[in-house]
């Protein structure tokens, strides 16, 4: 989370009501996010500095995987898009049919209140992202998901933006990862709308990950 | 023409090289030479222009400012991409301190919560 210190508590308090683990990384905030979290029953990992969503997820992940002996780990942002019903839901799905990563699709369930420009720039990189990895996804960058322990150690993302997204489906793609998607309801609300990304950032994501192929091929 | 084949040669080399290399000793030695040679070249340029031009008609360029530019060029190309990488090098390291970091202070509020939970609750 960065800077989310008006919504977190309740994010927390209502994981807390179905989850008995709570782990939040504070990626640097300043608005007293990290005390608001941890007042709500979460553990709170805080980064001395911002580095960006990607990164405060490998550390979720290194902590799970050092810290706790943990069979599953749930992705959630702390902005209150995502629900806690849904997540509950993909657990049990991930129990059910023993996938290593389930997967968030809002395409699959309702989105609320999404605005135009951001339906056609995710479906671009949605075609995008299933031409580069060669998985047949319905959505993709969607935040909300359940990994296996084993699953959560092939992670390692090195992208610290917001193009781990792509990287974590690459990553399932190149460890051969079973995978399923489950239907989720996504709620823009005015607040996740002002702190939202930038539709131009889009481009950014574009760019790292280009670069990023060019140093690891070559 | 010899200038072409010379400039997108060395364009392309420099980014293979750069983007396949680790940051070792043997390229940095290789940055200061490449530095080395455009400072004497720099150098000579200011001493005796017409060798600029003399260098410019060689490989096939017309003016010797010309040739400077295009040098110019590259090695801005050369020096970019080359920052570009080590940054990307150091992000990398600073993400992995913080991680550290935040690892070893929720240890350590936990060490120190657990203490005090024990002093508040004599076990015994």
């Amino acid at each position: 989370m960065y800077n989310e210190g008006p919504v977190v508590g309740e994010v927390v308090s209502e994981l807390l009501g179905t989850f008995p683990h709570v782990v939040c990384v504070d990626d640097g905030s300043k608005d007293g996010s990290a005390a608001a979290a941890r007042a709500a029953g979460a553990k709170v990992l805080s980064h001395p500095i911002n580095l960006g969503q990607g990164a405060a997820l490998q550390t979720g992940f290194d902590y799970m995987l050092a810290r706790t002996d943990a069979t599953h780990v749930v992705t959630f942002d702390a902005d209150g898009q995502y629900l806690v019903s849904d997540a509950a839901a993909m657990v049990t799905k991930a129990f059910a049919t023993s996938v290593d990563i389930v997967l968030g699709s809002r395409n699959l369930g309702q989105t609320e209140g999404q605005p135009f420009t951001r339906r056609v720039l995710m479906a671009a990189a949605l075609r995008f992202s299933r031409t580069v990895t060669g998985i047949e996804l319905t959505d993709t960058h969607n935040g909300l998901r359940v990994l296996t322990r084993s699953a959560a150690a092939q992670m390692n993302l090195r992208q610290f933006g917001m193009a781990h997204a792509s990287e974590i489906e690459s990553r399932v793609a190149a460890a051969s990862l079973t995978w399923c998607e489950h239907p989720v309801t996504m709620r823009y609300s005015d607040y996740s709308r002002s702190k939202g990304q930038s539709n131009l950032n889009a481009l950014n994501i574009l760019f790292d990950l280009a670069t990023d192929r060019l140093g690891a091929t070559a | 023409m010899i200038i072409r084949i010379f400039l997108l040669a060395s364009i392309l080399l420099m980014v293979i090289v750069l983007l396949k290399a680790r940051p070792s000793g043997g390229r940095l030695a290789m940055t200061r030479l490449i530095g080395f040679a455009v400072a004497l070249g720099a150098a000579a340029s200011v001493i005796a222009p017409s060798l600029v031009t003399e260098a410019a008609n060689l490989v096939g360029v017309r003016e010797g400012p010309n040739l400077i530019l295009y040098v110019l060029v590259v090695v801005f190309v050369f020096t970019t991409i080359t920052q570009n990488v080590r940054i990307r090098e150091l992000d990398r390291r600073l993400a992995n301190l913080a991680r550290a970091q935040a690892l070893l202070d929720f240890d350590r509020s936990v060490d120190a919560h657990e203490s005090t939970v024990d002093s508040v609750h004599p076990r015994g």
